[in-house]
């Protein structure tokens, strides 16, 4: 149960030359939520993007569960749902056809769903309350249920490890917390969970981790020691406005 | 009984058979790629790739191999130089295909105008279908094979490379693989569809039937049916007509998928003018 799944040393991702992560190390256990916290820019997606080799480190090393990302990958051992989907949502696709999609890695050439594929779409759609919607063209769904959706696509895939890149953006608070709850469930089947956030208030409410980033990791360990104001003012400073936004959230979490 | 005559009239020549018969081929096969160019975007490029064959399908007469190889190698090498470019210099991307396919398109000119004994110039730009040779024929029914197996093997992985390329690469697809076979298929139905149509008017036959269809339903498969079906009506009755009418082929084919287009524009049961306006 303890083992290291999310290995990263010593990593630097320059974009154009221009650092956007440097020297940034991080060891996450198996079974654990870690919450990735950093204002606009501070490197919350490079990190993510670093993992799933979709930017390169101009050095480091990243492993997850001792393999490196194409192995990972091909193993369907991780699932990452990003920022904003940069997908044309007036594609022909419909809300079972995107889930399906989470379960391509599981299947031959032609990609021909079996029934246990099938089982598993519905059971995530379900999950995620969106199986009534399924036939629905991507397009004529609302914000929240186009999170879920890909939200459903990534459990679809059944892969241990979760990558999220603020899932919450523009979602209301009862999908928020719908995937929170599914977030728990999956942290007790062993899931690692990687989560980048801007939701300060809900942070101790599911992660028993955080990550406190700002151009490199500045803490990372169990929320109850790291996540302090303290840290969270280096976190957040130099920007007056997220910093007593940030303080404002701890003391309503406290009260 | 004027309306059979009109169709049967034509059958008596070899040649309006063998037009019918290729004109049919290539608007499937180019109507089948067609999907996934108006989804992905790539109607420039298509656009540029099939200006860029030139002067593959010029080197290849002159050194007597298959016209596709030429088109494929020109074909890729027309992206690869606008990826270089945009990658290595500040200047946008649209820009650089309108500068890379006109630069090669020219050097395709200038080839032809040195070899023009054995090339019709005219034939390559506009197309001549009615006395396209048995080589030629058998050419555009290899590419057709390759192309109609490569997408239906491969169907489900290009939905989703053009979709959410990013996803296919984080559940291990290759998406350089799947860039670089979109990519070949599509200088190799330049080269069919250059038989029929013309270099000029190729891009219709790559563009206009998706386009058509993606007005006419939300569901992939039905979308390429559509299409599909919209390309060989098209390419079938665009040569019965440019034979009555003694008018441009190409030109009559892609008139014939224009005025579908503007008919499924204006009267699609969701996405059409009408639809839409009595909506609002
Ligand atoms: N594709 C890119 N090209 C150039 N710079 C980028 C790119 N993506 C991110 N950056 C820069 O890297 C830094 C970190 O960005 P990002 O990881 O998106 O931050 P966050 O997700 O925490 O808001 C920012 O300064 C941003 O401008
Ligand atoms: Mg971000």
């Amino acid at each position: 149960m303890n083992e290291i799944s999310i290995d990263i040393e010593d990593v630097t991702v320059a974009y154009h030359g221009k650092v956007a992560l440097e020297s940034a190390s991080l060891q996450l256990k198996t079974g654990t939520i870690c919450g990735l916290i950093g204002m606009n820019g501070a490197g919350k997606s490079t990190l993510l993007k670093a993992i799933m080799g979709f930017v390169k480190p101009t050095k480091g090393r990243i492993l997850i569960n001792k393999l490196p990302i194409r192995q990972v990958q091909k193993n369907n051992l991780v699932a990452y749902v990003p920022q904003s989907e940069e997908v044309d949502w007036n594609f022909p696709v419909s809300v079972h056809d995107v889930v399906m999609m989470g379960r391509y890695g599981y299947m031959n050439l032609l990609r021909i769903p079996k029934f246990h594929d099938k089982n598993i779409v519905q059971e995530s759609l379900e999950r995620v309350e969106m199986w009534q919607m399924q036939d629905r063209q991507i397009g004529e769904l609302s914000g929240g249920q186009k999170k879920r959706t890909f939200f459903a696509r990534a459990l679809a895939q059944e892969s241990t490890v979760l990558l999220l890149d603020e899932p919450f953006a523009g979602v209301d608070i009862k999908t928020e917390k719908m995937m929170i709850n599914l977030l728990m469930e999956l942290r007790q089947k062993g899931y690692t969970i990687l989560i980048s956030t801007h939701d300060l208030a809900s942070i101790k409410t599911f992660c028993d981790q955080v990550v406190l980033i700002n151009r490199t990791i500045l803490a990372y360990g169990n929320t109850a020691d790291v996540f302090t104001e303290e840290n969270l003012s280096r976190t957040f400073g130099g920007s007056i406005g997220d910093l007593s936004l940030a303080k404002n959230l701890l003391t309503q979490e406290d009260r | 009984m004027d309306i059979i005559q009109w169709f049967v009239a034509p059958l008596q020549y070899e040649f309006m058979v063998k037009a019918i018969l290729v004109s049919a081929l290539v608007g499937v096969v180019c109507s089948a790629l067609s999907c996934y160019m108006t989804l992905k975007g790539w109607a420039l490029m298509g656009d540029a790739v099939s200006h860029a064959v030139m002067p593959g399908v010029v080197i290849a007469y002159i050194l007597n191999i298959p016209l596709a190889i030429g088109a494929f190698v020109f074909g890729v090498g027309s992206v690869i130089a606008i990826g270089f470019v945009k990658a290595k210099t500040r200047i946008k991307e649209d820009t650089v295909i309108g500068l890379v396919f006109t630069g090669f398109f020219a050097l395709g000119l200038v080839l032809i105008s040195k070899v023009k004994s054995e090339i019709d110039l005219t034939h390559i730009l506009f197309g001549n279908v009615l006395g396209i040779s048995n080589d030629d024929i058998l050419q555009t029914v290899i590419i057709s094979v390759i192309t109609l197996a490569t997408l239906a093997v491969l169907r489900k992985d290009l939905i989703l490379f053009c979709f959410d390329s990013t996803h296919a690469r984080s559940i291990g697809l290759n998406t350089t693989f799947l860039y670089y076979v979109l990519l070949s298929l599509l200088s190799l139905t330049a080269v069919a569809g250059l038989q029929t149509v013309g270099i000029i008017l190729v891009v219709a036959m790559l563009v206009t039937p998706g386009a058509t269809a993606y007005l006419l339903s939300d569901n992939f498969d039905h979308i390429t049916l559509i299409a599909m079906a919209s390309g060989v009506f098209s390419s079938v009755i665009g040569t019965y007509i440019s034979y009555h009418i003694d008018g441009s082929t190409g030109g009559c084919i892609v008139v014939v998928q224009t005025l579908l287009f503007i008919i499924a524009m204006i009267f699609a049961p969701k996405h059409g003018l009408l639809a839409r306006s009595t909506k609002n």
